[in-house]
């Protein structure tokens, strides 16, 4: 059967201008539809990135400024605007949450002026550039205005009669445990790089504190520095330190902790940074050997350049996990004594589990603000760094 | 062969003849012949009936009455108060057909496990075993069993044995009855009567004569393994049950004009009694005993200083019932019959409300003085007790309470208390009066009229102080107070910034909570009279 070609579209009006209006708008509307099909396809990822991270995110933010409240048959969540905030910086929680302040030593006020010396040097030197602009003028002063505060929030508690709250402990445990891992990972991977006998043998055994669970490492770590019951007793006795627990001092704790966490993450800085150093250019080193060049200006000037963009990301992510610390001083301390090695994370789950869920929430935030502010900072700077070399 | 053969051929004829008589028979008594087999099939059909009663008369389902029910019971992580949930419930099983499942959580993690899987309605757990002055943060919002009524009904559970602290206090809120006691508790001293007795020392009076004893007998060798041992040993791990410990030293000084007055708050403003001469002076005897204890002391919960007290490296101790009942197990302890109690120290100075500051004991400031010390013994937690999840099912809840009230009944309850590794302690009248059962236990007779002695002593104090029972007490306690004393002992901060931060915190909690409402509750609690 023959059919009988229909013309398409709208019948002509006999005008002769319809044909090209019609084309033009299936056009757009062909335009409109391959447009929208972008959206179709990525709207439902983005509202499943949006439920999973940015709606509880949202939600812990309500928690942070509400308190739970049991009444009968359920619970009800009151708001409180900034009252979970207010009581960590200026209530009953402030000694805990930012430590015990007192004036600076001498020592600290010279750290302190040193170091506000250079970030306003640093100011007028980027006012006088050529790229310099308003919002990047805006940016460094608040880097400033907080590196400040932190900085003397960080002479005021660590001066011999103050203490370190659990933010700067934090602290302490984030930059003083990466520092260490960083040097004894990027050491141990020298090491295993040379041609010495049973280093295939070494690079297992370097690797396998990582492979243990962080609650079993604070279970042996419990366990090796127990004066009264554990492995080292003997030795203590016989050096007639029976009656003495270094880890019942806030400061032999602190470093307790800071000692496990160092065992267990240095393997991961071991590691990366030896597949940084196996993979960097021979040429090079080959070159400066000819010309002349020691081992140390081989490393200085060649190795560590080399293994610098691998060497910034492995900071940042020992630096972002570094922040959450809670199991190790939760299992071998249980924050003690008092609360001398208690970590954010662990104040924020202590309160968490006394159903405090707005003071834990607000110290969440608070943890969220820190690492996000340091992160961002910390990423700026080494950019910049790259950008003048 | 043939008189066979000749008889089957007769058979045979007969059988031919009497069947042509046959034929003729008429149709309707064929009919009857029917109706004669539907007889005997009724009679058959009647004997099956019979048979079949005498199957269902049978006594088993009567006798458990719970069978296929579970129960799941909450708790902490043991082995003191599970172990004996664990050990009776196939006990119980064989009685009632009921399986118990035990479930375990460390104690710091107990009280919100129980509120949220209450609060949020996901109903994990049928039963909980825990601190009874939770039980307002439990009652309020309608979570527990209304248990009164199944009380009153329950003729085996004894009810009028249970002492009456725990049966008016303890398992009780507003004049009913929400928990079954498991365990009674109060805190006491314990001390080596064998070293006492060499130096001829009396047992602690006071708090300066525990102090006294501490220092004497610290750093010598208590037990003979050549080592220097101590001469106090007190869990202060935070985070754990150290709190109730400080309360114990605090209460003689905070508290003088009977129960009634409570040592915790000021009556009328439900101001914190920790700002003040009295609670500076707790907080110095606190600390010494830090330093007549073992290095790590800040570390220990009660689990480490009992095992050190009966592995006889401690002169004196600070602890409930369980020393008493640990000391006499031959397996771990070596201070069997060395082991003497005593009802908390006292004081000869007390607070004054009025000015904050100490003033001396006299008629009027301590009008329950014995010698010229006021005692004060401290009820803390109030004994492990059983509470049922109201919204569960009512067979469930059938079964859960039956399970309490067996381990609860003299039976079994009156010899749990005598075994140390059950962490239950005497809590009936006549687990008082018989001795005889703690005797055979392992104590010696004057060991048991020791120990027994104490927590009598303790129960019939009219000047005993109750443990706080307001809403979300375990903030004020467990978190408030528990952290502020251990920042203190480490040497975080100082004697008047822990009493501010406990004074700071307590305020906040008050008044976030409401004043009006908690004072009113704290009133209530102290209402309550022996």
């Amino acid at each position: 059967m023959q059919v009988e070609r229909q013309p398409q579209g709208p019948a002509p009006s006999g005008l002769g201008l319809e044909a090209p209006l019609w084309k033009n708008l299936s056009q757009k509307l062909t335009t409109w539809a391959e447009r929208l099909a972008g959206n179709v396809f990525v709207w439902p990822a983005v509202l499943v990135v949006l439920f999973l991270s940015i709606f509880p995110l949202i939600l812990s933010l309500y928690l942070s400024l509400s308190r739970l409240r049991f009444v009968k048959g359920g619970f009800e969540i009151n708001f409180v605007w900034l009252a979970n905030y207010r009581k960590l910086l200026a209530g009953s929680e402030k000694r805990h949450f930012l430590g015990v302040m007192a004036g600076p030593s001498l020592v600290g006020w010279l750290v302190f002026a040193v170091v506000v010396g250079l970030l306003i040097l640093w100011l007028v030197r980027y006012v006088r550039s050529r790229s310099f602009s308003v919002g990047g003028l805006v940016g460094r002063g608040l880097t400033t205005v907080v590196v400040s505060l932190g900085l003397w929030l960080l002479v005021r508690t660590l001066s011999p009669e103050g203490r370190p709250g659990t933010l700067v402990v934090t602290l302490i445990y984030v930059f003083v445990g990466i520092a260490v891992q960083y040097l004894l990972g990027l050491g141990l991977a020298v090491l295993a790089t040379q041609r010495l006998p049973g280093r295939r043998f070494f690079r297992v055994v370097f690797l396998l504190p990582m492979m243990i669970t962080p609650v079993g490492v604070a279970y042996l770590f419990r366990m090796l520095v127990d004066t009264d019951k554990g492995p080292f007793q003997p030795i203590w006795q016989a050096l007639g330190l029976g009656l003495f627990s270094w880890v019942s001092d806030p400061w032999g704790a602190r470093a307790a902790v800071m000692i496990g966490d160092i065992w267990q993450w240095t393997p991961f800085m071991f590691i990366v940074l030896l597949a940084a150093l196996e993979g960097q250019s021979v040429e090079q080193i080959e070159a400066a050997l000819v010309d002349g060049a020691n081992r140390w200006q081989i490393f200085w000037h060649i190795t560590l350049p080399q293994i610098l963009p691998v060497s910034t990301t492995l900071i940042l992510i020992r630096m972002i996990e570094a922040f959450k610390i809670v199991d190790l001083p939760n299992v071998l301390t249980n924050g003690g004594p008092g609360t001398a090695t208690e970590s954010l994370t662990l104040q924020a789950y202590i309160a968490w589990r006394s159903l405090d869920l707005g003071g834990s929430a607000a110290i969440a935030y608070i943890l969220l603000l820190v690492v996000t502010f340091i992160g961002i900072a910390y990423v700026n700077l080494i950019r910049s760094r790259v950008a003048e070399e | 062969m043939k008189y066979l053969k000749l008889s089957c051929i007769l058979v045979t004829i007969l059988t031919v003849v009497l069947a042509a008589c046959a034929a003729p028979t008429p149709e309707v008594i064929e009919k009857e012949v029917v109706v004669e087999k539907k007889v005997i099939e009724t009679v058959e059909i009647e004997k099956e009936v019979v048979v079949e009663k005498e199957v269902l008369v049978t006594p088993v389902p009567e006798a458990k009455p719970y069978e296929g029910v579970e129960v799941n019971v909450l708790t902490f992580t043991g082995p003191q108060i599970a172990e004996p949930l664990q050990r009776r419930g196939p006990d119980f099983t064989a009685l009632t057909g009921a399986k118990i499942n035990v479930i375990v959580v460390p104690f710091s993690d107990l009280y919100t496990k129980i509120l949220t899987d209450l609060a949020t309605g996901t109903n994990a757990f049928d039963a909980f075993v825990f601190a009874p002055q939770w039980m307002v943060d439990y009652i309020v919002p309608g979570y527990l069993e209304d248990l009164t009524n199944r009380v009153a009904a329950d003729e085996a559970l004894k009810w009028e044995d249970v002492a009456p602290f725990f049966r008016d206090f303890s398992t009780t809120y507003e004049g009913r009855t929400y928990t079954i006691p498991l365990d009674g508790d109060f805190q006491m001293v314990y001390y080596r009567t064998d070293l006492l007795g060499q130096e001829g020392l009396e047992p602690p009076e006071t708090w300066e004569d525990y102090i006294n004893i501490a220092k004497t007998f610290h750093g010598k060798d208590l037990n003979g393994d050549g080592d220097p041992d101590y001469g106090s040993c007190i869990s202060k791990k935070r985070g754990a049950q150290a709190y109730w410990a400080i309360w114990s030293v605090a209460a003689c000084w905070l508290q003088s004009q009977g129960t009634g007055e409570g040592s915790f708050f000021e009556l009328e403003t439900m101001e914190p009694l920790v700002n003040n001469e009295a609670f500076a002076a707790v907080l110095d005897v606190y600390d010494e005993t830090t330093a007549y204890g073992p290095p790590d002391e800040l570390n220990l919960d009660v689990g480490d200083t009992r095992s050190l007290f009966t592995s006889g490296r401690c002169a004196l101790s600070v602890d409930w019932g369980d020393i008493g009942t640990l000391a006499i197990d031959p397996e771990t302890s070596v201070v069997m019959d060395k082991t003497g109690a005593v009802i908390l120290p006292g004081t000869t100075k007390v607070l004054d409300r009025a000015t904050g500051k100490l003033v001396d004991c006299d008629a009027t400031t301590c009008p329950y003085a014995v010698n010229g010390v006021n005692h004060a013994p401290f009820a803390a937690f109030g004994g492990w007790s059983g509470g049922i999840n109201a919204t569960i099912d009512p067979k469930v809840k059938d079964a859960a309470y039956a399970f309490f009230s067996y381990m609860c009944q003299p039976a079994q309850a009156n010899v749990d208390v005598t075994i140390g590794r059950t962490g239950y302690n005497p809590y009936r009248t006549s687990q008082f009066l018989n001795r005889q059962a703690w005797v055979e236990a392992g104590m010696s007779p004057e060991a048991a009229s020791d120990y027994l002695g104490a927590i009598e002593a303790s129960l019939a104090s009219p000047n005993m102080v109750l443990d706080l029972r307001i809403s979300q007490n375990q903030r004020y306690q467990g978190v408030v107070l528990d952290t502020a004393i251990s920042q203190f002992l480490a040497g975080e901060i100082t004697k008047e910034e822990c009493m501010k931060q406990i004074y700071d915190g307590w305020e906040e909690l008050t008044e976030e909570i409401g004043r009006e409402s908690q004072l009113a509750a704290y009133r209530a609690s102290l209402g309550v009279t022996k």
